[in-house]
């Protein structure tokens, strides 16, 4: 299952990191963020729960770049 | 500018008066010498923690979360650093800078986000339905299918739908970059995005609005982001090693130089080095790396879709631009893909029987009206593009017929052959018109004779209307079949005699040739066409379009081997594009590296297969393709070069300590200001 999301974030170098922290989430196959349109865009493992995958993955966004902020 | 933008501002400016009253202080002289460079630190506090508590505090964050190396640590480090070496100016001044610079990017970034979203900005926001006769405004979100809209002028169509109520012309511009607009009358199909031009336009919706034609090309432009190419790849491995390598760099340059000096008894110069290193950690934020190239591809991709041409990521548009052979379909890409009567050719003695004492013209005109009679019922392509040549003839509007051709694939063609726009018009003006030239009351037992044509009673003739089998069936004489075998030749017998041919074709798009020389002046030489009609047919288009290779009589699956033979004898890095219509060629498009699908507009299937996708059917937009594609690729590579390059001249630079921060703060920020307005260039066409 693929959803997106809306970010916000300052850099695109920061941009990059939250999607190296997405990806790496448990219970995320895949991430790509788009800086120019501020959008996350998140494919999840079969049988995972977004509601609770997306909190960690903001968790570990935050880790790499605190300024960031994931609109869940 | 943003209230965070506005807040950055108003820092900088502070910092920047506190910072100048500061440094026109004599505090040396004012002061005792005890005390004068302890207040000197501490006034000098005051702008370095307005403009930069912010960046010490992220740097703090960093280290709790093992993040150390991020650019809000290198420029904490080189600031305190700087401070520490009593450079208090210079420390405040580099945190004033980088923050200008990170304002200047937040700006431009800004800026182009929002260029390329109004470039794209075929999003309807609201429909209009009415209600009790009032208009209503809702979102597009909440309409169902089968729902009635009203589109008024100057308004976009939300969502696509059937016209029921209403005559007007629509700009497709947004969608196809083309100008020319189309007209639209109770019947037509239309497609979101589209604005109406001229009148009050009812609409039954047909999808929803996801689903409708304007969401799926936003969606597929804004998603284009989820194929990277290999250059960003390239940059995002490039930057992850980047900045360690050049804090490390920074650390050595810090330590290993005094050290030797000291070892060979000279004096170790620690300040000196350990400047040179501040300036190296502040060259070293990959920033500028990592937005532009990125945003070249943002800005290339919103481009192209300006001019109805979508890419759907940037990686094709890597391949793209490295075309080396273009492999085509003919039927639907190269030619129209739709008979069009091309000769009328009636028979010597036709005159003295069923056409007599008639200028040839009015024979010619005779004859396809009767034949376009007696074909009425049918919706065989030979027997619609009979009707739409009678159409065409007596309206004598050719656009407006080959504007209803165009759209006939979806719905049943001869439905919408009674509705032609220049008859509603020719209608509306004057009522005792017939409302259908095709009068099916004059026509009366039509036989269709499967594998041979049609036979039918017009005005009390019988009319036969086939290929020459039909004829002889009939006893009647065909005359000598044409050489050509080129075209279709219809033959048509009046009243039990021979009375004349229609020869009907697939015309050639008249861009098409244009099309194939504009490649072969971009260097595109290898021209293939392929196609399933036969030797003769092929050769002759080909011979027209001047295209390098032909390959005539394959079956689908021909062309998939055919492609497959063509991807294994060219080189790894050169790109093998097919171009289709997407209608039955979708194995193909999917199996070349790049599957253009041309005439999009309502193709759900072409849009799904191909990875460009042509919104239009103008075979010339090909080369513009591959053209903003190779100055996308342009901008990539300048940015590329320019940065990297920059970057470690300035590196250079720093550790021979000839650099200084000013020098740092322009090869961090102000290349990446540079590399954006660079990549900016990629949008306009």
């Amino acid at each position: 299952m693929k959803k997106t999301y809306k970010i916000d974030v300052d850099c695109a170098n920061c941009a990059s990191k939250m999607e190296k922290a997405a990806q790496e989430t448990a219970g995320v196959k895949d991430a790509v963020v788009n800086f120019m349109t501020l959008k996350m865009k998140v494919e999840f493992e079969e049988g995972a729960d977004p509601a609770v995958v997306m909190q960690d993955v903001l968790k570990n966004c935050k880790k790499v770049e605190s300024d960031c902020e994931i609109f869940l | 500018m943003t209230a965070k933008q506005k807040k950055m501002l108003l820092r900088i400016l502070l910092a920047a008066v506190f910072m100048l009253i500061f440094v026109l202080i004599p505090f040396d002289r004012l002061l005792p010498k005890k005390i004068a460079p302890y207040v000197r630190f501490g006034v000098f506090l005051i702008p370095y923690l307005i403009v930069g508590y912010d960046i010490l505090l992220k740097a703090v964050k960093g280290i709790i979360n093992k993040q150390v190396f991020d650019e809000c640590f290198l420029m904490a480090v080189a600031t305190i650093g700087a401070i520490l070496l009593g450079e208090y100016v210079e420390g405040v001044a580099v945190m004033l800078f980088y923050q200008i610079g990170e304002l200047f990017q937040s700006v431009a970034v800004g800026k182009s986000r929002r260029s390329i979203s109004d470039l794209m900005d075929i999003r309807p926001d609201y429909a209009n339905i009415e209600e009790d006769g009032q208009l209503v405004k809702v979102d597009p979100d909440e309409v169902e299918i089968g729902t009635v809209i009203v589109v008024q002028p100057g308004e976009k169509v939300p969502i696509d739908g059937v016209v029921t109520e209403g005559v007007s012309s629509l700009d497709t511009s947004a969608l196809t970059g083309e100008s020319l607009p189309r007209s639209v009358h109770p019947g037509s199909s239309v497609i979101s995005g589209c604005i109406n031009q001229s009148g009050l336009l009812h609409i039954e919706t047909t999808c929803e609005f996801d689903e409708s034609t304007a969401s799926k090309i936003l969606d597929l432009v804004e998603n284009s982001g989820m194929k990277k190419s290999r250059s960003e790849n390239f940059i995002t491995k490039f930057a992850r090693v980047y900045t360690p390598a050049v804090c490390y760099g920074a650390l050595a340059l810090a330590l290993l130089p005094p050290l030797v000096r000291l070892l060979m008894g000279t004096t170790p110069a620690w300040s000196d080095w350990i400047f040179r290193a501040l300036t190296f950690l502040v060259i070293s934020c990959p920033c500028a790396l990592v937005i532009s190239i990125p945003l070249s591809f943002f800005a290339g991709i919103g481009g192209a879709s300006r001019q109805g041409i979508l890419v759907k990521g940037s990686s094709y548009l890597e391949m793209l631009s490295k075309t080396k052979t273009v492999v085509f379909d003919k039927t639907g890409t190269m030619t129209r893909g739709t008979f069009e009567v091309t000769d009328i050719d009636p028979s010597e003695d036709a005159a003295l029987t069923w056409a007599a004492e008639r200028s040839p013209k009015e024979i010619k005109a005779q004859l396809l009206e009767y034949a376009a009679l007696a074909e009425c019922h049918s919706s065989h392509p030979i027997s619609r593009s009979l009707q739409e040549a009678y159409i065409k003839e007596i309206s004598g509007s050719p656009d407006e017929i080959s504007a209803a051709s165009s759209k006939k694939g979806s719905a049943g063609g001869a439905e919408k052959l009674s509705s032609s726009p220049a008859e509603k018009d020719a209608a509306e003006g004057a009522e005792k018109v017939s409302p259908n030239p095709l009068d099916q009351n004059r026509v009366s037992a039509v036989e269709e004779i499967s594998g041979h044509g049609v036979e039918a009673t017009v005005d009390n003739l019988s009319v036969l209307v086939g290929n020459a089998k039909l004829l002889r069936l009939k006893q009647i004489d065909p005359p000598a079949e044409s050489t050509s075998k080129a075209s279709t030749v219809v033959y048509v017998a009046i009243d039990g005699k021979y009375a004349g041919t229609i020869t009907i074709s697939d015309v050639i798009k008249p861009t098409a040739p244009e099309a194939i020389a504009a490649l072969s002046k971009m260097g595109i030489t290898d021209t293939v066409m392929l196609t399933g009609d036969n030797r003769a047919v092929a050769e002759e288009v080909a011979s027209l379009l001047h295209v390098s290779q032909v390959k005539s009589e394959l079956l689908p699956q021909d062309k998939v081997l055919e492609v497959e033979k063509r991807l294994q004898q060219k080189k790894a890095s050169d790109t093998l594009v097919f171009v289709g219509d997407g209608i039955n060629d979708a194995p193909v498009l999917a199996r070349a590296d790049i599957g253009i699908a041309m005439g999009a507009l309502g193709s759900d299937a072409a849009i799904e297969a191909a990875d460009v996708v042509l919104m239009d059917d103008n075979p010339v937009k090909i080369a513009s393709a591959i053209r903003l594609s190779r100055k996308c690729m342009r901008i990539v590579y300048e940015n590329i070069y320019f940065a990297i390059g920059i970057k470690l001249l300035c590196l250079l630079l720093g550790a021979l300590g000839i650099a200084n921060m000013w020098l740092a703060i322009f090869a961090d920020v102000g290349v990446m200001v540079l590399a954006v307005l660079n990549a900016i260039r990629a949008l306009k066409a």
